[in-house]
């Protein structure tokens, strides 16, 4: 397992987090058409960070893991003030970091430094590594004698693997491998000392016999400098080395946090298990048929109400926030089942269009083109329920029939899930609710 | 393999020129593709694989010269003229790339994308014929028929590669090449895809050569793998045999240095796979390999069959009458340097 490196606040003696974040919300907005900004309406907005709350604790290593368009990084970007916060406030050593104006952002950039994904495009091409990798101690005046400057880099150079650094001093980013170059990315972001460092994704774009090395490195490196990590992944088996903790984030929100070794032990959330159950696993002897989730992430300017995570979640149920998409998910799945069969014409021609349930709603109203009966459709819905009665959509379904000419599905009450503390870890799922069962 | 085998390339090398010498980014590959058998292809980036894939497909740029050979269906794909090729690919030979995005046109709806695929290759069908084939693939690929008149920007990234995979299956080729194609995805959709090519022998009867570098994909989707390594196949047999135990150190060092959640300790391959101007004398893996020999930088490994179905390049397997004397002590060199890195 992962090597004892953690400083554990309570070895230092100091348990205030180092970095305190509550309900930050994150919201991009979108720019509309013409005719929209013509007639005032508001186009909408994507809640990209949607009330987060959360403890970076001084030298552990807090993992924020989840899918592209789970906001990870976003929070990250936030966090480093390169997005500003809409709401809620973030703290860094006791003082208030969510909207400060630039100016002042320059000086603490000097503590919070961040690793990004793609190391080719981290380093500036007509830079050399000396320029590249003592640009920051220039850029915050920290150092004017060039001789010592060029010191402190090759320093720090051999620090980060890259020896004998003289060889490296006069290398452009075109000279180096993608693992060489991640750590010269490194190698800038330590040389201020900094006390933060948001590594987004530092190595899921090298290869797999170089990653080792730079998790090893980063783990070195937050020895020496006691250094606080946040890593922001998709991978939760490089996570599982990195480690202290686990945030998975669903679309804007924290679904599961805890210890890594209880997260990975028991996860709790079924996104959780989901991801943990989507990484190939290289033994063909073990390999099993993976029940994944079906469909993507969906779109953070409309979620999903209720539960974000319902519509993929094969254990959802009543509360979890059914609503009219979830019933055009279904046609079409079964339509592209069966697609090109028989039927399916008649079907869709039937259900007529399903745009009309697009405007997500628990109530939704099919009007029967015209000739056609929503008794009709009500039947085959029936006949769809039918067929698989165990999908998780029928435990939503309050109320079908068909009255004058629409059909009407009525769904149960969406609830929101909070997150809630369940056997050391906090989950936000009804399925280890305390919210109290729809009466 | 399951039935004959659909293609097979013997002694293939492709050059890539440069100012200087040329790249031999494939250098003398042999491989067998056996009807509706899914063949992984594996090694770091810088390995040839791509270049290979590519090779197979007569898809090499200007500039690249390819000869040996690459039988398909009873002819020889290097050296035919470009037209025949291309008359090829699409019905016989399918490719799906790793960037959904780029590849699909933005001003085109899916259907239009359906016709002019089918039109193109397929003439005599009718309208209804169209609409009815590609409604089923994209079906299958799990896109309803609701969605077939938009346009690719209204599509996830999943669903994008689905319809990838979709328009190259539509031709019901006799073998697909995908390349990385889940690089781009999150880990729940790269399963759902896996998923798709996995059950393709079933569902449309095609081969598929599977070109990546995360072990796990094989381990998952493939009957068979072969191991690449600076421009050569140093390993290839059935994917159990060589997981369970790999003949070549550079697939025991590969496979060892994955990440997955079983892993107990981190473990990484030192260096980087050679520059294939200059690549190292004798076997091309010793600078980095930890069982390296004293013959092993002298005499060119010679392919050994450790049974009817694997093969590997490695002098650790012999053939030991042509190992010179001492030649089987240990190789003695300096340690590698990050200086040398991936």
């Amino acid at each position: 397992m992962r090597p004892e490196t953690v400083v554990t606040p309570e070895s230092r003696g100091e348990h205030a987090p180092l970095v305190s974040i509550q309900d930050l919300r994150t919201y991009y907005s979108i720019r509309g058409s013409f005719a929209d900004r013509l007639v005032g309406r508001e186009a909408g907005v994507v809640r990209a960070v949607d009330g987060v709350s959360l403890d970076i604790r001084r030298g552990e290593v807090l993992g924020l893991v989840g899918e592209s368009g789970s906001g990870k990084t976003t929070l990250g970007r936030t966090l480093l003030g390169l997005v500003r916060a809409t709401s809620g406030s973030i703290e860094f050593e006791g003082r208030q970091i969510a909207r400060l104006p630039e100016r002042d952002w320059r000086a603490l950039r000097r503590e919070v430094q961040v690793v990004f994904q793609d190391p080719h495009a981290s380093l500036n091409p007509a830079m050399t590594l000396e320029q590249a990798v003592g640009h920051p101690l220039v850029i915050h005046g920290l150092e004017r004698d060039r001789e010592r400057l060029r010191l402190r880099v090759i320093e720090v150079l051999e620090r980060c693997g890259l020896a004998p650094g003289t060889d490296f001093l006069d290398k452009y980013p075109s000279d180096l491998s993608g693992g060489q170059k991640q750590r010269a990315v490194i190698a800038r972001a330590i040389i201020l000392n900094p006390t933060l460092l948001v590594a987004d994704e530092p190595v899921s774009m090298l290869d797999m016999s170089v990653r080792a090395k730079i998790l090893e490195l980063m783990l070195e490196l937050k020895q020496d400098f006691e250094l606080t990590y946040l890593y922001i992944t998709h991978d939760l088996a490089t996570a599982r080395f990195f480690c202290d903790r686990i945030a998975i984030m669903y679309l804007g929100r924290i679904v599961e946090i805890g210890p890594a070794e209880a997260i990975y032990a028991e996860p709790r959330h079924p996104y959780t298990q989901a991801l943990l159950r989507a990484i190939p696993e290289p033994d063909p002897e073990r390999v099993v048929p993976r029940d994944l989730p079906r469909g993507e992430v969906p779109d953070a300017a409309l979620p999903p109400l209720g539960c974000s995570f319902h519509p993929r979640c094969p254990r959802a149920f009543e509360p979890c926030g059914w609503e009219s998409r979830d019933l055009r998910e279904l046609l079409e799945a079964r339509w592209a089942r069966a697609a090109g069969a028989a039927g399916v014409e008649e079907e869709q021609a039937l259900v007529g269009d399903l745009d009309v349930l697009d405007r997500s709603t628990s109530e939704a109203r099919l009007p029967a083109p015209r000739g056609r009966r929503p008794e009709d459709v009500v039947a085959l819905l029936e006949r769809i329920r039918a067929e698989d009665p165990a999908e998780p959509f029928w435990r939503g379904v309050e109320r079908l029939e068909a009255r004058g000419t629409r059909t009407e599905v009525d769904f149960h009450n969406p609830q929101d899930p909070r997150l809630e503390p369940v056997g050391g870890v906090e989950v936000a799922c009804h399925l280890y609710g305390t919210t109290p069962p729809e009466t | 393999m399951s039935g004959g085998s659909i293609l097979q390339v013997r002694h293939l090398r492709v050059y890539y020129g440069t100012p200087g010498r040329p790249v031999r980014a494939v250098d003398d590959v042999s491989l067998e593709i056996g009807e509706r058998e899914v063949v992984g292809l594996v090694g770091e980036s810088g390995c040839g694989k791509s270049t290979l894939g590519r090779g197979i497909l007569g898809l090499l740029p200007r500039g690249a010269r390819a000869d040996g050979e690459v039988n398909f269906d009873g002819r020889n794909l290097v050296g035919m003229p470009p037209q025949a090729l291309r008359r090829l690919r699409g019905p016989e030979l399918g490719l799906i790339f790793q960037e959904p995005m780029t590849r699909l046109n933005p001003l085109l709806r899916i259907s239009d994308h359906f016709r002019e695929t089918l039109e193109q290759h397929e003439p005599r069908l009718t309208d209804a014929e169209i609409k009815k084939r590609s409604l089923e693939t994209l079906g299958r690929m799990g896109i309803p028929p609701t969605r077939f008149r938009q346009y690719p920007h209204e599509f996830s990234g999943g669903m994008r590669q689905r319809i990838m995979i979709a328009l190259a299956l539509v031709l019901r080729p006799k073998l697909l090449v995908a390349d990385e194609p889940t690089t781009s995805l999150d880990v729940i959709v790269e399963g759902q895809i896996l998923a798709l090519l996995a059950d393709l022998k079933q569902n449309f009867g095609t081969a598929l050569l599977l070109i990546t570098h995360n072990l796990g994909i094989v381990a998952e989707a493939c009957d068979r793998m072969a191991v690449m390594y600076a421009g050569r196949i140093v390993e290839e047999g059935p994917v159990r045999d060589v997981f369970r135990e790999p003949a070549h150190p550079y697939t025991r060092e590969l496979l060892r240095s994955t990440i997955s959640l079983e892993t107990k300790e981190l473990h990484s391959i030192p260096g980087a796979p050679p520059n294939l101007i200059d690549p190292p004398p004798g076997c091309r893996f010793h600078p980095r390999c930890p069982d390296a020999m004293r013959v092993c930088p002298e005499l060119e490994p010679v392919e050994q069959r450790l049974d009817e179905r694997r093969r590997v390049l490695c002098w650790l397997h012999g053939p030991a009458q042509r190992v010179p004397a001492g030649g089987e002590s240990p190789l003695e060199r300096e340690a590698i340097g990050i200086a040398d890195e991936a």
